[in-house]
């Protein structure tokens, strides 16, 4: 073996040895690197119990209930197959609104429902003119697409 | 191409060639980059949920891909340095380095930005957010680890072996989202039928002006290294004569 086969080794060995170590590790610590649980989740017992952990999904269309005169309100978020009544009270991102992703941090109350000490807005890799927006969500153009 | 090879590695032909590149990049660099921040920041329609809020994708996209581009660059020339132990690709990995911490930097200060009133927070510990985050610290290691050997032979080797276990991170990076569940939204520029065209060219412009622009500064500063090298042959006093 000549000495540039044998560095050539090394340095394949290097990215081979620090590529397989570090999916070992992620794998491990899969659960500490989830951002979030969905409802699905969350329904299913895989999320913490006891402690505070994060609420990721939709806001379910026409649940946002205000309590007047405070900034209370309350939420159900979804993931189209469970979902998960959410107080919190304080104040809302700018990209909060039914329909869009958010995620709540907090914990379960006995009750079930998840008492949020913060609440971020997620956004989608979707950015569209709004003409085009508007043309999606008429019947008539969509097509089935939205 | 061997011969190929070894004359580019020669440095008075490199120190050469490289002079004459730089214009080649630099200008279109400027033409492009014009073009695609007048595009975006005055042709694009603003978004239908973020409004002209979402005009930093032109900048911020733009620089978090040259920022996993340049990492890339950056430990291909390491390893061909260590194996081939050649020391103009070292130089080129020592001189993307700085280019490159630049871009994650801008990278993570943009989005930053945007986050506050987007997402409602500057910085979460996101996998996405965090793996842009330790890409920074790789640069500014492999930085710190050069610039603290005083033997460049020495400095070159172990500066590679660094760039090289640092690679793992471009394929975190650029998954993170996908792998885990992330506050960071999924890849835009690489999902066809994310964004329409109207809005996406000038952040093809921008990207493109930016990679011209990394190869006019790449090769500045390779000048720059090779005259420190070289300050004492004969060639550059003629060359600098001139």
């Amino acid at each position: 073996m000549t000495p540039r086969r044998k560095r050539m080794l090394a340095v394949a060995a290097i990215v081979i040895g620090v590529g397989a170590a570090t999916a070992v590790a992620l794998q491990a610590m899969n659960e500490n690197i989830m951002y979030f649980y969905s409802p699905s989740q969350i329904s299913a017992g895989e999320a913490p119990a006891g402690r505070a952990f994060r609420l990721g999904g939709l806001v379910s269309a026409g649940s946002v209930e205000r309590t007047p005169g405070s900034i209370e309100v309350r939420f159900t978020v979804t993931d189209n197959a469970r979902s998960i009544p959410v107080s919190y009270s304080g104040l809302l991102p700018d990209l909060f609104r039914e329909g869009q992703g958010v995620i709540a941090h907090g914990r379960l109350d006995d009750a079930g429902v998840f008492k949020a000490d913060e609440v971020l807005a997620k956004h989608d890799e979707n950015y569209m003119p709004p003409e085009v927006a508007e043309s999606l969500h008429t019947p008539t153009a969509a097509g089935g697409a939205s | 191409m061997w011969k190929w090879f070894h004359m580019l590695a020669s440095p008075p032909h490199f120190y050469r060639i490289a002079g004459l590149t730089i214009p080649w990049f630099g200008w279109p660099a400027l033409v492009l980059i014009l073009v695609g921040l007048y595009g975006g920041l005055v042709l694009a329609p603003a978004d239908y949920q973020q409004g002209d809020g979402f005009r930093i994708f032109y900048v911020h996209v733009p620089s978090a891909i040259m920022s996993m581009m340049v990492y890339g660059i950056m430990a291909t020339a390491a390893a061909i340095g260590l194996i081939w132990r050649m020391k103009l690709a070292h130089a080129v990995a020592a001189a993307s380095a700085p280019i490159g911490a630049w871009f994650t930097f801008c990278a993570l200060a943009t989005g930053s930005l945007w986050g506050k009133p987007m997402w409602g927070t500057w910085w979460e510990w996101d996998a996405r957010l965090t793996s842009e985050l330790i890409l920074l610290f790789l640069y500014l290691g492999y930085i710190a680890l050069r610039s603290s050997i005083e033997d460049p032979q020495r400095a070159d080797r172990a500066s590679a072996v660094l760039a090289l276990v640092g690679v793992i991170n471009l394929p975190i990076i650029h998954y993170s989202v996908v792998w885990w569940n992330s506050l960071h939204q999924g890849s835009t520029m690489f999902n066809p039928g994310a964004m329409s065209i109207e809005m996406k060219w000038p952040a093809l412009s921008m990207l493109f002006g930016f990679m011209l622009y990394y190869g006019a500064v790449l090769f500045v500063r390779l000048r720059a290294e090779v005259i420190r090298r070289e300050r004492n042959a004969a060639w550059l006093r003629q060359e600098l004569a001139l």
